[in-house]
């Protein structure tokens, strides 16, 4: 176990390595100085703020430097909004990133359990089909679309939603549902069928045999087996909902990291996206980690060893 | 209970019908044939497939034969849907009927231009390292995990950053993470095949390295790349529609489904078809293909044959 961890702590590593240096270099590569909006510069400005920057080392400094600049979690200031570092930028906007992101990854899992689990129960009856229909709307209209839909039909014209901002839990709900819908969706598709697997399994035939009733089977039994495919898919769906933040903080005007990165790319403000990037990068990876140990003490029939496949 | 004794008269040739016994009961089916019989019984994936055909002789047609080009400014801005302007106009009096079709085609070029270059890197690269095996394979499979490790659409984003947003930087872009999937899904078959008697026998009698890719390699893998092949378009298309929506997509005056759509959002409240059409199909459009995919993996599954 231990030995399981720390290899995966050491691809996490090498993969952080490759994100920081590609970035590194592709913003090297970047057209434009950062500084190429603001003209009018008196050539001693502008050599003072390259000198500040670091600018004016040959890159394999700048580069030294950036890599303990990173290890330290020192993200750089924003070259655009001065006096302002990313880290303050991370500290102030990622709360508010995280309450959205567990509550839209609470609504996936729970409703995407609970329609799998309806339509799994009723195979091939009504609600199977309407939850099956739901799944498939889910799959193809990305959250995006969702997020713009929502907000006009249920905020602007039902009113049932404030249109946007983040002042309380209400403001939260239609951003939520927006980043958890197609997630719901996948993950109720999941569940049905694995549910149907270990309906046609013996334990299942004899518990029903027993007369114990149609509910009480689904969660003692079935669905503790069931849900096995859907841990596997909570790394994806991190990844997912931290993604699918960045335009819907966007669409409703929340003040989230999303927001701010998104900003940045508009700005090309390359010390915020590297930044950000970075710290996005680090909070995957370990997401990852974390759903695979997770498994490990789930599902005892998976050991984890060094080796892989 | 007294038992007759047991002898030769009692026995007669009834006459054996040759015919009759050797007689198929069924007529031969080839196993593509019988692939394709199986995915015409899967009506979704038939709805898939007649609605994507639609769309790409739409996307040809339409901005051919059009009265509008996809770049006209007509002079009338954020007409509703009218019968001069099918799907209503945008707010440079574009008509947005002849834009989605335009876009349809860029969305569609990349998408599909995205999954055959993952589809050739992906194929050589698998089927190197499970032919190899050993150092090479634990070599080449060691970086695609490190490739995985990162974050996908970050790559993307600061690539496409630095690239300046444009059709080709788009492509490139998607493609540069998207092969290990496909590397993956080969290797998993060649290593699978590579073992099977047919194989030993073939390299027994003498075949070339080449022979055993082309003839025995390729044909049994074909399914599984088909599919996987199917099933990344529709993802390709929608990160391609998510990045433009970040402003990263290909610039004005060219349609996208995605710019269009970050255009009609930001117009919703007092035009909301601007953001309703290019909504509907890009989501029609990612159904379709998954639909296809998803009808084509249960045909070629031989385990629900009948």
């Amino acid at each position: 176990m231990i030995k399981y961890i720390l290899k995966r702590l050491m691809y996490i590593l090498l993969a952080l390595f490759v994100i920081v240096t590609a970035t590194f270099f592709l913003m090297r590569l970047a057209p434009g100085s950062p500084f190429a909006s603001e003209r009018n510069f008196p050539p001693q400005i502008e050599e003072k703020l390259n000198e500040t920057y670091g600018l004016n080392n040959p890159w394999y400094i700048q580069y030294k430097d950036y890599l303990i600049d990173t290890a330290s979690f020192n993200f750089g200031e924003s070259m655009k909004y001065k006096a302002r570092s990313t880290n303050d930028m991370i500290n102030e906007s990622f709360p508010v990133s995280l309450t959205l992101g567990i509550e839209a990854m609470l609504l996936a899992v729970g409703f995407g359990v609970l329609i799998g689990v309806v339509s799994a129960l009723y195979h091939n009856k009504w609600p199977d089909y309407l939850a099956t229909s739901i799944a498939v709307l889910g799959i193809s209209v990305p959250s995006f679309i969702l997020a713009g839909l929502m907000q006009y039909f249920l905020a602007y014209k039902a009113g049932w939603f404030p249109v946007s901002g983040w002042k309380g839990f209400g403001y939260s709900v239609l951003p939520a549902l927006a980043i958890a819908f197609s997630h719901m969706g996948f993950i109720a598709k999941l569940t049905r069928s694995s549910m149907l697997e270990q309906n046609n399994s013996d334990y299942v035939k004899m518990a029903r045999a027993k007369g114990i009733g149609k509910w009480t089977v689904v969660f003692r039994h079935t669905l503790r087996n069931a849900l096995l495919p859907v841990v596997t898919y909570l790394g994806p769906l991190t990844a997912g909902v931290v993604t699918g933040s960045f335009i819907v903080e966007n669409i409703f005007a929340i003040p989230g990291l999303g927001k701010h990165f998104v900003q940045s790319i508009t700005n090309r403000d390359y010390t915020v996206i590297m930044g950000t990037t970075v710290f996005y990068s680090i909070i995957l990876l370990f997401a990852v980690l974390i759903v695979d140990i997770l498994y490990s003490f789930i599902d005892p029939r998976i050991k984890l060893k060094g080796a892989k496949n | 209970m007294t038992q007759q004794p047991i002898n030769k008269e009692m026995f007669k040739i009834v006459g054996g019908n040759h015919d009759a016994t050797e007689k198929l009961a069924d007529k031969s089916v080839s196993f593509w044939k019988e692939v394709f019989l199986r995915f015409s019984h899967n009506k979704m994936a038939i709805f898939g497939l007649i609605t994507l055909i639609i769309i790409i002789l739409m996307a040809i047609f339409v901005p051919m034969f059009s009265q509008y080009k996809y770049s006209d400014q007509l002079g009338v801005f954020n007409s509703p849907p009218s019968a001069d302007f099918w799907f209503g106009t945008d707010d440079l009096g574009r008509d947005i009927f002849v834009r989605i079709w335009a876009g349809a085609r860029i969305s569609l070029f990349i998408g599909i231009t995205a999954a055959v270059i993952d589809l050739v890197i992906g194929v050589l690269w698998g089927s190197i390292s499970g032919l190899a095996g050993g150092r090479v394979d634990n070599i080449m499979m060691r970086i695609a995990d490190v490739l995985t490790a990162v974050p996908y659409l970050l790559v993307v984003i600061v690539l496409l950053v630095v690239l300046q947003p444009g059709l080709f930087p788009m492509i490139i872009a998607l493609s540069i993470t998207g092969w290990i999937n496909m590397a993956r899904i080969v290797r998993g078959e060649v290593l699978s095949i590579k073992n099977q008697e047919y194989v030993l026998a073939a390299r027994t009698l003498g075949a070339s390295t080449w022979h055993l890719i082309l003839k025995h390699l390729i044909p049994n893998a074909l399914g599984a790349i088909l599919v996987t092949m199917t099933l990344t378009i529709p993802s390709a298309i929608f990160t391609e529609s998510f990045l433009s929506y970040l402003g990263l997509g290909v610039p004005a005056p060219h349609a996208s489904w995605g710019t269009m759509a970050s255009d009609g959002n930001k117009a919703i409240a007092s035009y909301p078809w601007r953001l309703i059409f290019p909504a509907i199909f890009i989501s029609l459009t990612i159904f379709a293909f998954n639909a296809v995919g998803d009808g084509l993996r249960d045909a070629l599954d031989p385990k629900l044959r009948k």
